[in-house]
């Protein structure tokens, strides 16, 4: 029996609050395979932070489970590596330091000192940032910053890549640069991902399948897309694409009408 | 009177640099006035005041002294060092011929080396009161950093102790000493000690008094310490010590700094008052000393002893500063 790579296997969440337990997850059921690129996107508020965290081990789920290559993990760990929407660099370390961190942490047993040396330069480089390794965060921009955040997960050589809106805070143009930087990486490394997002465009650029989810509270999986557009992709020769402007304004649909009625039947484009 | 003409000059004269030199150097004179020129002018108001309010003050030891007199003991002070350096020297001199003599006489003679003891001058004085207060300090940096480190980590600890900190923070350093001179006296004893029992008992004074912000500037430092990074400490399973050596440690290094720098104020505040009473052989005891002595002079040495400790003070608080902005990563901390 074939089993998927990653399964978020009907996960419940609950938060105690002072007015009793608050259900912020229904019942939510995903299986990814490897190497898949997938976005969940929704409204602010619907649970996709907490989906990410369970399947980091962040947060415990309520009720079910993750199940990671067969195995259920309930706590983190490197192996599901998490890039953070505001890139929670250790400011007192510089662009190497930082990946150096984990790198000692996850390969000084396998890796020799001069091998990890070359995985972190290489790590660097991976994300064009092989010009700034011994600047600190406060001496780069926000996307600098950023990219030395995904250098950092990368060398974890996780099987997950958990990405919790990692442009979200980034100008328009840096973030095109860093979503086809992410591209080209993922083309490379063949990386599993798992993308939070609230950018229509960005999820259709990047994704495999696109994650709909309902708004909470007790939100749960609205809608699964799945974007068959030929990779590599190039923005501007999508910008004018007959499915992909399809796909864009399906998101958009669900977003704006029917995020909150799930009963409506979807239109098939 | 002539201050205010002063004053004024600065107004009469800077537009006229306006229209001979460049915008920039306007620009600097602006800046040197305002901060060399302002302080200055306060600084000669101040002495001013001062200088004609201590007239008007008569007490048993004669009248408060101004600045003028003030200065006058400085000097005395200075004079006195300088005799005493002289007395010590020659007491060497005198030693060593001596000593000389003898050997010379008779190769194979004991001589004897003494060292010079004169009364601690103004300068000794000093020199024990720093000695004593980075003592104090330095114990209540070990005590407190590692403690902070604890109860910023565990809710639990730091209700726990959090009622007994803040029963014991506002203490005064007099509360305490009796208790500490009695238990240094029981405690602290030995045939040779390296220490002076007063010292030892003015230092643990300091300890007591200053540890305190140390203290909770570290535990805050601890447990406000970002999430996010925590996340990260979460993710890569670093293990306790590694987490606190290398997240949690750094992230409160300038809440540390700060906490180090307020308690070396307070332990150099709380100092002169431990020595006063301990007789520790510092700037305290001079105070008390001169206090007693009760002459004309007095006043005046005491006014001296009172600039000394406020520029020590301000000096000690330069020296945390820098080192703050040297080793803290976080340099706009090192500016509040």
């Amino acid at each position: 029996m074939s089993q998927s790579h990653l399964i978020v296997d009907h996960v419940t969440m609950e938060f105690p609050t002072a007015n009793g337990p608050f259900m912020a997850l229904d019942n939510v059921h995903l299986k990814i395979e490897k190497g898949e690129f997938v976005s969940l996107i929704g409204h602010s508020g619907c649970g996709k932070s907490t989906v990410l965290n369970i399947i980091a081990g962040l947060y415990q789920a309520t009720k079910g489970g993750i199940v990671l290559d067969g195995t259920e993990v309930n706590e983190p760990g490197p192996e599901r590596a998490v890039v953070f929407q505001n890139h929670s660099l250790l400011p007192w370390l510089t662009a190497y330091e930082n990946v150096e961190l984990a790198v000692n942490q996850v390969f000084s047993k396998t890796k020799s000192k001069r091998e990890m040396k070359e995985w972190i330069e290489h790590n660097l480089e991976l994300v064009h940032m092989s010009h700034a390794l011994h600047k600190k965060p406060d001496e780069i921009s926000g996307g600098m910053k950023q990219r030395v955040g995904i250098a950092r997960a990368l060398a974890m050589e996780p099987s997950v890549l958990l990405m919790d809106e990692p442009f979200g805070a980034l100008d328009a143009l840096t973030r095109s640069h860093l979503q086809d930087s992410l591209m080209e990486i993922q083309r490379d490394l063949k990386s599993t991902v798992v993308m939070i997002t609230h950018d229509v465009d960005e999820a259709v650029l990047l994704s495999d399948r696109i994650v709909m989810m309902s708004n909470g509270p007790a939100a749960s999986i609205g809608e699964i897309l799945k974007i068959d557009l030929e990779r590599p992709r190039h923005r501007l020769e999508l910008a004018d694409d007959k499915k992909y402007n399809g796909y864009r304004s399906e998101v958009l649909r669900f977003l704006h009408e029917r995020h909150a009625k799930p009963d409506v039947p979807v239109k098939v484009a | 009177m002539s201050m205010v003409m002063k004053l004024k000059g600065i107004g009469l004269f800077t537009p006229w640099f306006h229209f001979t030199n460049s915008e920039a150097r306007k620009n600097l004179i602006n800046n040197v006035l305002k901060n060399v020129g302002i302080p200055f002018f306060a600084f000669m108001i101040f002495l001013g005041v001062w200088q004609v309010s201590a007239k008007s003050v008569v007490t048993s030891l004669g009248q408060v002294p101004g600045p003028s007199e003030v200065f006058q003991q400085a000097k005395g002070l200075w004079g006195e060092y300088q005799a005493d350096k002289e007395k010590e020297q020659l007491f060497y001199e005198r030693q060593e011929s001596r000593n000389a003599k003898k050997l010379e006489k008779n190769p194979d003679a004991k001589v004897k080396w003494r060292e010079y003891r004169g009364r601690p001058t103004y300068f000794d004085q000093i020199f024990t009161s720093l000695k004593t207060v980075f003592t104090g300090f330095f114990i209540a940096v070990l005590i407190a950093v590692p403690l902070g480190v604890l109860t910023g980590l565990s809710q639990t600890l730091y209700i726990a102790t959090n009622p007994i900190i803040q029963i014991f923070k506002p203490v005064s350093p007099l509360a305490w000493l009796p208790i500490v001179t009695m238990v240094v006296s029981a405690v602290y004893v030995s045939d040779n000690p390296m220490f002076d029992k007063s010292f030892v008992t003015s230092a643990v004074t300091v300890t007591l008094c200053c540890m305190w912000p140390t203290l909770m500037n570290t535990s805050v430092g601890v447990s406000s310490i970002n999430q996010d990074l925590l996340n990260v400490a979460k993710v890569l399973r670093l293990n306790w010590f590694t987490k606190v050596r290398k997240v949690i440690l750094p992230s409160a290094i300038p809440m540390i700094f700060t906490g180090m720098r307020l308690s070396l104020g307070v332990g150099w505040m709380v100092l002169i008052a431990a020595e006063m009473l301990a007789q520790n052989p510092g700037l305290g005891k001079f105070v008390w000393d001169e206090f007693q002595n009760g002459s004309s002079n007095s006043l005046g040495r005491i006014m001296v002893a009172v600039l000394t400790i406020g520029i020590i003070g301000f000096l000690l608080d330069w020296i945390m500063l820098s080192l703050q902005r040297y080793f803290s990563w976080d340099k706009t901390a090192a500016n509040r």
